[in-house]
């Protein structure tokens, strides 16, 4: 092994929050297209012209989103098993918006008829601003604690329901999510078209990245001052085997904002939101598409990152039983198996970015209606 | 204790939302090859119509794949939503080939797919080509990586339970990635996704022959899903993973319970062409057999046991007796970790301790357990007889019934006048539901065979589930047969609409049916 158990399962605290990011990145982008599509697209022709920015690469970008699934099922499975099955409705919301895309791509311009393709057109529409916004919603829960506790055979018992997960704060943090995702996925498409949907899609670019710094920043208010954050409060051996009942925790509201003054440098991460957010609105306002999409790339790299910086070591606190709470050092595989997931996500990930960089320069330039018009028959 | 209601529904979800998924799958694994076949003579030869051949079939590999996409998303995050237990406890070698199937596969198969569909006129022709190989390789990976997983849970090698973290870890990755269970698996499974492509070509095919259009397309794709065919189901047989069932304890159970083989017979075993299997009775009512032939097939080999379910029985009786003593060692160790004695005496029956967890089903206490208890628990080990004895005889008839299409279609093709056998296309028209009815029996016998167990001998079923309410269960259920169902209306019909329009469809000007639309 390159590295021991503690600095292990701090590298995939880290590539669990690279795949996190990538996946709000690549497959948010089309999300936040799928979620602007009945807006944007005022007839048959500009809906065409939306869908057909991400048509080619819609699939392999939710990728991230399954292999994100597999990376936590491999590197912190009591976190995959306790928050999926705890999650349940939530989840399954998730899953069933999901259905939409790919026959929602795929089908809709295979037939000609008005009510077909609009119907599949508000299924992308959910495919697009469901998941993003329960994702939130859940980051929303885990910052605030979830309802779970384990038997001593580490069976996990939740005791929340669905409704319980739509509290105030998760819902601010499911705005800030879709907003996010929704300021990125217009300036996506502001880069690949022209005319009015690029219009449009900057005016919605304009209004979701501000509400997106809004929400951050109400939200990291509402931290500052609420009732939550959680801290270990016995000694924690890192190198240990992981056990998450063998530690004591407690509520301690504004422990949140603890690593902030323990490592001032880490409020470079919050500070990333705020500058690529606010770079992003400027660029993408000066019709400067590109370095707008690499500015809220970084944004986005900031918004995921203050959360997971915030809680660090927590991944998912329990509000019921915090002893039970899952961190870093007690969520994890083996030592073995993070080694091998480490080989194998670092010699993939730069594969996967060089072929998918490949696919999204061999399809580059804008789409536009004499396009759609040219390939009736092939284009979505 | 876990509520039998919630570990059967929990089943039922899995199995449904498994057995519509692979109603795509194999479609996807098949397909992909004939394209690459046909656009390979199209880059070779130059001749447009394999181009259209590549576009067209492509068309309606697209159609299969949105839903193959669709519902495989659903089986990534299932064993979380659903089986939490098992995700908690397996994980550390289960999640790994989950992953490593993503980085290393899907997204290569899904970021050439896009290519494919949309790069026709951007990329040179051998370019595209490379494009539609790289699919195809990121398909047959992504199968591979899959059953890699699924081939541990029949044989959970290179693996061990630690009590310190109250789960199995990894100890020998690559004895998982090569456990011959799993390799044998793959083989055999993509295998019978290539005959389900070549049949779904063949068929189609024949369908424009017996009408007599398209002729020069419809022959050229016959042809080739004749020949690829023909080598995939002699693949599907020879090479089967029968191999894999002499290996193992689990694929030793299931193919006593397939073959319906209750004693051990002296060796070579005789096969049961047709048996009425008694479960209660543990014997078979009435048998029809053939001397040697299990034996030969099982063992590969006139002078190995193949043992019958009574010995496997009487076997695992033992462990469960073990087993118990392995769970109450286990319960006072994780009380007291450091307690060496114990931890002596727990490795020596933890090899047990799955057959002791069956009891969990009946007693929260090993304290608890009867020897009545202790027999039902081992009796649990055997899997239902007559489903599996049923399912596997369909499965292999359907196999020897394409092996016979494939070996005249191919013959004829080699003569040259198959478009003028009516029987022949009308035979190939009427095969095409053949090979998913042979998939959906062959994960049946695989997985059905597997019971009681979702890790053989390591953790059973009933442990397996997550802590949710029936009520969740059924909603969930309904919800996932009700969105699958209109969705498979929904691709069958353009499947329909498409595969009768035909070539024509891709709007060359070539073909019958063309479409031309005015610009909406």
């Amino acid at each position: 092994m390159i590295f021991d158990y503690p600095t292990f399962k701090i590298i995939w605290w880290l590539l669990v929050g690279v795949l996190l990011v990538g996946f709000a990145i690549m497959d948010g982008h089309d999300m936040g297209v799928g979620t602007l599509l009945p807006f944007v697209g005022r007839n048959d022709e500009e809906r065409r012209v939306v869908i057909n920015t991400v048509g080619p690469h819609w699939d392999g970008n939710q990728v991230w989103f399954i292999t994100g699934g597999g990376a936590i099922f491999a590197a912190w499975p009591i976190v995959y098993a306790t928050a999926f099955s705890g999650f349940y409705w939530a989840m399954l919301a998730v899953l069933w918006a999901l259905f939409f895309r790919p026959v929602g791509f795929d089908y809709r311009s295979k037939i000609h008829n008005a009510t077909w393709r609009s119907t599949w057109d508000w299924g992308l529409f959910i495919g697009g601003a469901v998941p993003p916004l329960i994702f939130g919603v859940a980051f929303g829960n885990l910052l605030q604690g979830v309802p779970f506790h384990f038997d001593d055979t580490l069976v996990s018992h939740y005791s929340g329901s669905f409704w319980g997960l739509l509290n105030p704060f998760a819902l601010l943090a499911g705005v800030v999510s879709t907003a996010m995702i929704t300021f990125h996925g217009a300036i996506y498409l502001a880069h690949r078209t022209e005319g009015d949907i690029q219009r449009r899609a900057t005016t919605a670019a304009l209004i979701f990245g501000v509400l997106m710094l809004a929400g951050f920043t109400v939200a990291g208010a509402w931290i500052a001052n609420g009732s939550f954050g959680y801290a270990i409060t016995s000694a924690v051996d890192t190198a240990a085997l992981p056990n998450p009942l063998a530690k004591t925790v407690a509520l301690q509201p504004g422990a949140w904002l603890a690593n902030y003054d323990k490592a001032p440098l880490t409020m470079l991460v919050p500070a990333l939101a705020y500058a690529g957010g606010l770079a992003a609105l400027l660029l993408v306002w000066k019709g400067r598409t590109l370095t707008a999409f690499v500015a809220s790339s970084f944004a986005i790299v900031g918004v995921i990152g203050t959360a997971g910086v915030s809680m660090f070591p927590f991944v998912m606190p329990s509000s019921t039983v915090p002893g039970a709470s899952l961190t870093v050092w007690d969520a994890v595989s083996s030592h073995r198996t993070l080694g091998i997931m480490f080989w194998a996500t670092v010699i993939f990930m730069p594969i996967i970015v060089a072929y998918t960089s490949w696919a999204y320069s061999v399809m580059a330039g804008k789409v536009t209606a004499a396009y759609i018009r040219e390939n009736e028959h092939s284009a979505y | 204790m876990v509520s039998e209601q919630l570990v059967d529904l929990s089943r039922l979800q899995f199995a449904a939302t498994a057995m519509y998924h692979f109603l795509f799958v194999p479609l996807t694994i098949g397909m992909v090859w004939m394209l690459v076949i046909m656009e390979s003579v199209y880059v070779m030869t130059g001749k447009t119509i394999y181009k259209d051949m590549t576009r067209f079939w492509g068309k309606l590999f697209g159609i299969n794949f949105a839903l193959g996409v669709t519902t495989g998303i659903t089986l990534e995050f299932q064993f979380g939503t659903n089986w939490a237990y098992y995700s908690h406890y397996v994980g550390d070698i289960f999640g790994a080939p989950l992953a490593i199937e993503g980085l290393m596969a899907f997204f290569l198969e899904s970021t050439f797919i896009g290519l494919f569909f949309f790069g026709w006129d951007r990329l040179s022709r051998q370019q595209h080509l490379l494009v539609t190989i790289l699919m195809a390789v990121g398909t047959n990976l992504s199968a591979l990586w899959i059953l890699i997983a699924n081939g541990w849970m029949q044989n959970p090698v290179g693996s061990e339970f630690s009590y310190e973290t109250m789960r199995m870890e990894l100890t020998d990755f690559w004895a998982v990635v090569f456990n011959p269970v799993a390799q044998g698996k793959f083989v055999h499974t993509v295998s019978a996704g290539y005959v389900t492509g070549a049949m779904f070509v063949l068929s189609i095919s024949a369908w424009y022959l017996l009408r007599g259009r398209d002729v020069e397309f419809a022959k050229r794709s016959f042809r080739i899903a004749a020949a690829f065919g023909f080598a995939s189901i002699c693949s599907v047989i020879v090479l089967g993973d029968e191999s894999g069932y002499a290996l193992g304890e689990a694929q030793q159970t299931k193919l006593a319970a397939m073959e319906a083989m209750w004693e051990t017979e002296p060796a070579p075993a005789s096969f049961n062409v047709i048996a009425l299997p008694n479960e209660a009775g543990m014997k078979n009512d009435f048998a029809l057999h053939i001397p040697w032939v299990m034996g030969l097939i099982g063992t590969r080999s006139l002078d190995k046991e193949l043992p019958g379910l009574n010995q496997i029985y009487a076997v695992n009786r033992e462990r469960v007796k073990v087993g118990v003593e392995a769970v109450k060692l286990l319960e006072a160790l994780r009380k007291n970790p450091q307690d060496a004695a114990l931890r002596e005496a727990f490795d020596k029956v933890k090899a047990d301790l799955g057959f002791g967890l069956l009891l969990k089903k009946y007693v929260a206490s090993m304290d608890d357990v009867t020897p009545e208890l202790i027999d039902r628990a081992a009796r649990d080990t055997l899997p239902k007889v007559a489903p599996l004895f049923w399912t596997f005889r369909i499965m292999v008839a359907l196999g020897f019934a394409m092996l016979a299409l494939f070996g005249l279609a191919l013959w004829y093709s080699i003569k040259g006048d198959f478009a003028e056998r009516r029987w022949l296309l009308r035979w190939a028209l009427w095969s095409l539901p053949l090979p998913w009815i042979s998939c959906e029996m062959g994960w049946f016998v695989a997985e059905y065979g597997r019971q009681p167990w979702t890790i053989y001998g390591v953790l059973p079923t009933h442990m397996s589930v997550s802590t949710l309410t029936v009520n969740s269960l059924y909603g969930s259920l309904a919800g996932f047969v009700g969105f699958y169902t209109v969705l498979l209306i929904v691709e069958m019909y353009l499947m329909v609409k498409f595969a009768r329009q035909g070539p024509g469809s891709l709007g060359t000007g070539r073909y019958l049916n063309e479409t031309h639309h005015a610009h909406a």
